[in-house]
């Protein structure tokens, strides 16, 4: 199984990046065989529509979970559409949250916020 | 009360803009509307038309306006993603090997269907709001409305001063919205002149600088109408001195325009100093006009 996790930073011990859509990296997990790989979001300097382009990132990553702080209506709906798990992630490192979610911590994200639609960079 | 004839306005196309909201556009474009010998009066402040609330026309016309937006052939898709990978705006995503098109995010450029190359994707219209014509006296007036979430007003704007609508022999009003982005770049670009308003505050200036700004880089001629003006320092009114930017005229803050103002009353038809407030400021603008005419042409 992989989980994906938005990242600040190409390190295992710094935080989640609180953004899906625009976070600088992804790390992606795989449980099974504990390796991790940190991809960059190319999605992150996009005019518009940044949670579409990185969703289809993360699920051509074949990743089944994501944990993140917060999600968009958009990015939301491709992931469900591709069948991703999506839980809330702790306001903490990314280790901490691989733990968490190891040690069945963490809850399924229930909130969708509206997206902010370009209103970042007007 | 009758409306003071203004003369030689003829065939120019005045634009009434601002860098934020309720700073008086409205006012001042439906005044300077009403005060003319005729006009017509266009709304593009489509998310939130509201000259229409003073001229209470009668509705003639009424027209949907639709763009295009890209739909899939699921048989003919073989997924090679080149639609996906253009996009700009990502309005496209391949997800369990079926397209997935974002039509609220979609900008209508039609380039998916450019570099597709099994001609699986075709557009069909999607209606994104209405245009309405109607009149009141001596005043024409259009007015776009975009449907609530739709990304971009820009299309109904670009509809409303369409040539079908500016007719060519008569002065013309554009009641801009507020801001200096696409949907006002694109209400201005045909102007012949441009009135910014501004408010006496520090705020004020801020939003006058980005409005000036714009119409500079458009090479529009332009001057300043500072409104809501109190007998203490006008912080727009030195921006304007310290810039050499000509002030075309000044509205007291007045309780009592607020009022008729407030109450969807045209000023001009109520009060004498405001008919002849903006009778002065019309003859001034079209002076300016003609100089510009003359001396640029």
């Amino acid at each position: 199984m992989k989980i994906a996790i938005p990242a600040e930073n190409r390190n295992i011990d710094s935080n989640v990046c609180a953004s899906f859509g625009r976070a600088p990296y992804f790390l992606i997990y795989d449980i099974e065989t504990k390796e991790s790989t940190f991809k960059e979001n190319t999605a992150a300097v996009s005019t518009g529509g940044a949670g579409i382009k990185a969703a289809q990132i993360i699920v051509d990553e074949k990743v089944n979970t994501l944990l993140t702080v917060q999600l968009g209506e958009n990015a939301a709906k491709v992931l469900k559409g591709a069948d991703v798990r999506i839980y809330k992630a702790i306001d903490a490192s990314i280790k901490e949250n691989i733990e968490s979610f190891a040690a069945d911590k963490l809850v399924l994200l229930t909130q969708i916020h509206a997206g902010y639609h370009g209103r970042g960079n007007r | 009360m009758p409306v003071i004839m203004v003369a030689g306005t003829d065939n120019m196309k005045i634009a009434v803009l601002s860098g934020k909201g309720g700073t008086g556009k409205t006012l001042v474009a439906v005044n300077l509307a009403a005060v003319s010998r005729q006009a017509t009066y266009i709304d593009c402040d489509v998310e939130e038309a509201n000259g229409h609330l003073f001229f209470k026309p009668e509705w003639l016309k009424k027209e949907d306006i639709a763009v295009k937006v890209p739909q899939v052939n699921e048989d003919l898709c073989d997924g090679c993603r080149k639609c996906v990978n253009f996009c700009k705006f990502n309005a496209l995503v391949y997800i369990k090997d079926k397209l997935q098109i974002f039509e609220e995010i979609c900008h209508s450029c039609g380039g998916c269907l450019l570099v597709c190359p099994f001609k699986a994707l075709k557009e069909k219209d999607k209606v994104i709001g209405v245009i309405q014509k109607g009149v009141s006296d001596n005043v024409i007036i259009y007015t776009g409305l975009l449907n609530p979430g739709e990304p971009s007003g820009v299309p109904i704007i670009n509809k409303l001063l369409s040539k079908e609508n500016v007719p060519e022999n008569q002065l013309t009003i554009i009641d801009c919205p507020p801001g200096s982005a696409c949907v006002v770049m694109e209400s201005i670009k045909d102007a012949d002149y441009c009135i910014l308003v501004a408010e006496p505050t520090l705020f004020g200036v801020h939003n006058l600088n980005m409005v000036y700004q714009l119409v500079k880089l458009f090479n529009k001629p332009f001057g300043v109408l500072l409104n809501k003006c109190l007998p203490e320092d006008n912080p727009a009114e030195k921006f304007c001195r310290e810039n050499r930017i000509r002030i075309l005229s000044r509205i007291p803050f007045d309780n009592n325009l607020g009022t008729l103002n407030s109450n969807g009353e045209i000023v001009v038809k109520k009060e004498k100093k405001y008919q002849q407030l903006f009778s002065s400021l019309l003859d001034t603008v079209v002076k300016e006009v003609q100089y510009e005419t003359t001396a640029n042409p």
